[in-house]
């Protein structure tokens, strides 16, 4: 992971649609009054939520001001937290888990297969625009590695050749199902297994 | 007092004090980055750490309360091998670059891996590189060289009150930035330089300029503006190369601010360095026999009481005493020091100071601010101010609006009614102020000069003498002056008000005056007809642009010299350079005048210059005190109640003084403070 960079094109103005101005209120009241700007979290990740999964610049002051804390903070708090991102990322965004369980299994020939199939770099956006993937630490999926997870969905179990058949469907706009690839119901054992006598499901 | 026991000797200490505090109590030096007395407690760099028994680990002790009965050892094998493992730590992705550091030499770093540091490397990675950050004029980054203390986000964040520098980013990856890389908006924002303890924060105008071992130090006395913050000048031959505050509770603490530390470098410019005479329109070189000559010859025409001078914003106390001896021999008392026509009342000292001190402001519990911008005006006593608002969250209000002063307050109204209304008990507020058990009132210069500044502060301080608010213990009377000379040159009387108007200003405007003597004055505004003028000063600015003579003298720098602070403290001001050229120091150029004219008895000398000016000044008790109180509980003068605008005039904070104005320095910083304001980049 390196530092990451605002991007260098951002919008003017960013403003909380009417509906999640709804939520934000439902948040504020989780905190009290003096410490309103604890509610700095969940209103970046609304503020990203809204604007295509990236948090621009002017979503980080219109925070701040809304927080009334200074622009310094709401930007460091985005700055530390990985999963917040700050440049635009593809409608599929594809976060492939490389920590040690996963790599073991075999996360490095996903790697492989995402430079060849999106982009050559991590945080770059596919020529058609669709897609950008990154390495990201454990999601905390072991049982199933090596994974992935595209917006909100886990693929889980892959080899090279599904990976890639995943990331097609991904180009084509026509994403396969989540889940399991080999036929496993969440981190159920693949095969029915019996030890003295008795089901272990 | 609780008892602790630090390297099996008994200490007693304080409650709420903090292992390192009792450490030093016991006179063992802890070795520390992040901690900083002036500061809140980080607790991140772990250079502190000691060994507390029944611990199986070291404690870092600048977070660590002290209580009753704790066995702290700071001198065994375990605590310096925790230490030795921490700065190995530290020094993996410092980069060795001291001989090319500017912080060499002062380093903290560096010091402290004399005693703690391993001298092989055993980290064999590629070392961290991290981009410079941009953070204005006065700033130089290098952050590579970053530990991460995190000593400058929090003097920002708490005694600058601009909270624009952070940590981005986390782990390795952390980065100490200020907000997208813009220049800190701040009067006080080059003190980060001397909280930084590495060479990653240094000064850009002093950069490769010189190593600390080379300089001459010199403790001295501020002059950009009437706080006096003690500073100590550090000169390389006769060149002041930089200044640095020097510590001082009473006063500014540890900081100073932009002004005072980076208008030196215009101590080197725009100087005059020999005396010119204007001839044919022109200022041409003379010789100091022909330039008094012609002083001389012109005092000898002029009639006494069209003879005037005016003394500037950074006179000292010797200099304006010899000048006023030099006036009393040529039968003039035609003096005044106001650059503009505010009102002050000389009766008494408590009229024209700060009486609460400034360390008092920590006390107050109530602020009133009438027609002041303290950030400004000054810098340092703001600080102090919001030290106190964030400390205690005092109520601070203002009458005028002084714009962003870096803490609330709120604006009771812009009209000289609302004093009226205070005065007379009406209203919502008067109640707060008598409610409160040390409230501070302070009346800027701004207020003063209004046509009703003589009712503002004659009547606001009958209402705080009404209300027992003038008294030994807490006097609530406050006036803010601007100017370093200010207060000094009233406790001498160059002032021309004994009536309470201005007829200095009348004659000079209906230009009755036809000798000018300005004495290192250039803020006084003039319409020349045909005075004949003399500027005697050390800059060539709007002083000398407009004198028929002109004399250079000395810098504050280059003489000793008294100076009294807006508190009334006497304080002194010591030579650390000499004067540039055939400059000389300004009351040797009143002897060579008065000899011309043919004065045999009224020879100055420093010392008596000295004593005199001393014995001059209203209820002195000693060097570097405050004075003594004394109150004369007369009548109030009755004034006439005028309803006005309370304006709080802009002070032109980088270009305030001569020596600013010369500032290169200073007017890159005004360049940036004017674009950033034209942009609305503001919170």
């Amino acid at each position: 992971m390196s530092l990451k960079k605002v991007h260098d094109v951002q919008p003017k103005e960013f403003k909380f649609t009417e509906e999640n101005l709804n939520k934000v209120e439902e948040i504020l009241k989780r905190y009290p009054d003096k410490n309103k700007k604890s509610a700095v979290m969940p209103f970046l990740y609304l503020a990203q939520k809204q604007n295509n999964n990236w948090i621009p610049l002017a979503a980080m002051k219109y925070i701040a001001n809304y927080l009334s804390m200074p622009y310094i903070s709401v930007y460091e708090v985005a700055t530390f937290y990985t999963m917040y991102n700050l440049a635009p990322v593809g409608k599929y965004f594809v976060q492939v888990c490389t920590t040690s369980p996963c790599l073991i299994r075999g996360a490095d020939k996903i790697v492989k297969i995402c430079k060849e199939k999106i982009s050559p770099n991590e945080n770059e956006i596919s020529k058609k625009g669709s897609c950008s993937w990154m390495e990201v630490e454990c999601l905390g999926a072991c049982v199933n590695g090596p994974m992935m997870q595209i917006n909100n969905d886990y693929y889980e179990d892959l080899n090279e050749k599904n990976t890639k058949e995943i990331l097609e469907s991904l180009i084509k706009d026509k994403p396969l199902k989540s889940g399991s690839y080999r036929g496993r119901k969440n981190t159920a054992p693949e095969k029915k297994q019996t030890i003295n006598g008795e089901n272990h499901a | 007092m609780p008892k602790i026991i630090i390297n099996e000797k008994e200490i007693e200490f304080e409650k709420g004090m903090t292992v390192l505090q009792a450490c030093e109590l016991a006179d063992v030096e802890i070795p520390r980055f992040c901690y900083h007395e002036k500061l809140s407690i980080a607790g991140n760099c772990r250079m502190c750490l000691v060994e507390m028994e029944k611990s199986a680990k070291p404690i870092a002790s600048c977070a660590m309360p002290a209580a009753e009965g704790m066995k702290i050892k700071t001198n065994t094998a375990f605590v310096e091998k925790a230490r030795k493992g921490v700065m190995e730590f530290l020094l993996a992705n410092h980069p060795l670059d001291c001989p090319v550091c500017d912080q060499g030499g002062e380093c903290d770093l560096q010091d402290q891996s004399l005693y703690y540091g391993v001298d092989k490397s055993r980290f064999v990675e590629n070392k961290r590189q991290v981009k410079e950050k941009y953070m204005g004029p006065l700033i130089k980054t290098q952050m590579t060289r970053c530990i991460h203390c995190t000593r400058c986000v929090r003097f920002a964040t708490e005694v600058a009150g601009v909270p624009e520098i952070g940590a981005v980013g986390r782990g390795e990856n952390m980065e100490i930035t200020t907000y997208l890389e813009k220049s800190m908006e701040s009067e006080l924002s080059a003190n980060v330089i001397d909280l930084c303890p590495v060479g990653a924060l240094t000064s850009k105008p002093y950069a490769f300029e010189a190593r600390p071992w080379e300089l001459k130090k010199t403790e001295s006395i501020d002059v950009m503006d009437a706080v006096g913050s003690n500073i100590r000048v550090d000169t390389y031959n006769w060149e002041v190369k930089r200044i640095l505050p020097r510590l001082n509770n009473e006063i500014n603490e540890e900081w100073i601010s932009d002004k005072t530390r980076y208008s030196c470098d215009g101590l080197l410019k725009q100087r005059l360095d020999v005396p010119y005479v204007k001839k044919d329109n022109k200022f041409q070189k003379v010789s100091w026999d022909e330039a008094i000559e012609v002083i001389s010859k012109k005092i000898k025409e002029t009639k006494p009481e069209e003879i005037a001078g005016h003394v500037g914003d950074m006179v000292n106390l010797e200099n304006a005493l010899g000048f006023k001896k030099l006036f009393k021999f040529m039968k003039s008392d035609n003096l005044e020091f106001r650059e503009k026509k505010f009102y002050i009342n000389t009766e008494e000292k408590m009229n024209y100071i700060f009486n609460s001190s400034i360390k008092g402001i920590e006390e107050s519990d109530l602020i009133l601010l009438v027609g002041s911008n303290p950030r400004h005006e000054a810098t340092i006593l703001n600080a102090r101010i919001r030290k106190s608002y964030v400390k205690k969250n005092i109520p601070i209000y203002s009458i005028g609006n002084p714009g962003d002063l870096t803490y609330n307050y709120k604006i009771i109204g812009n009209r000289t009614d609302e004093i009226k209304k205070i005065v007379n008990k009406e209203g919502e507020f008067y109640e707060k102020f008598l409610l409160a058990k040390k409230p501070l009132f302070i009346i800027g210069e701004s207020a003063l000069e209004l046509k009703s500044g003589k009712y503002i502060f004659e009547e606001l301080k009958n209402f705080l003498r009404l209300n027992n608010l003038i008294r030994e213990d807490w006097n609530a009377l406050n006036v803010l002056v601007q100017n370093a000379s200010t207060t000094g040159l009233i406790d001498l009387d160059i002032i021309s008000n004994r009536k309470g108007d201005f007829d200095f200003f009348e004659n000079l405007n209906l230009g009755k005056f036809k000798f000018l003597f300005l004495l290192g004055s250039d803020n006084l505004e003039i319409k020349k007809n045909n005075e004949f003028i003399v500027y005697q000063g050390s800059h060539g600015d709007r002083g000398a642009e407009i004198a028929d003579v002109i004399l250079p003298s000395a810098t504050y720098t280059e003489q000793n010299g008294l100076y009294e602070n807006l508190e009334g403290r006497v304080q002194e001001c010591k030579k650390a350079s000499y004067p540039i050229g055939e400059a000389k120091e300004d009351w040797k150029i009143f002897n060579s005048i008065l000899e011309r004219l043919g004065s045999k008895d009224d020879i100055l000398k420093f010392g008596n210059l000295r004593n005199e000016s001393l014995s001059l000044i209203k209820n002195f008790s000693k060097i570097n005190e405050l004075p003594k109180f004394k109150f004369n509980k007369s009548k109030k003068d009755t004034s006439e109640f005028i309803s006005e605008e309370i304006f709080i005039k802009n002070l032109d904070y980088y270009f305030s003084n001569s020596i600013s104005r010369s500032s290169k320095t200073m007017s890159e910083c005004r360049q940036i403070r004017q674009k950033l304001k034209k942009t609305g980049t503001n919170n």
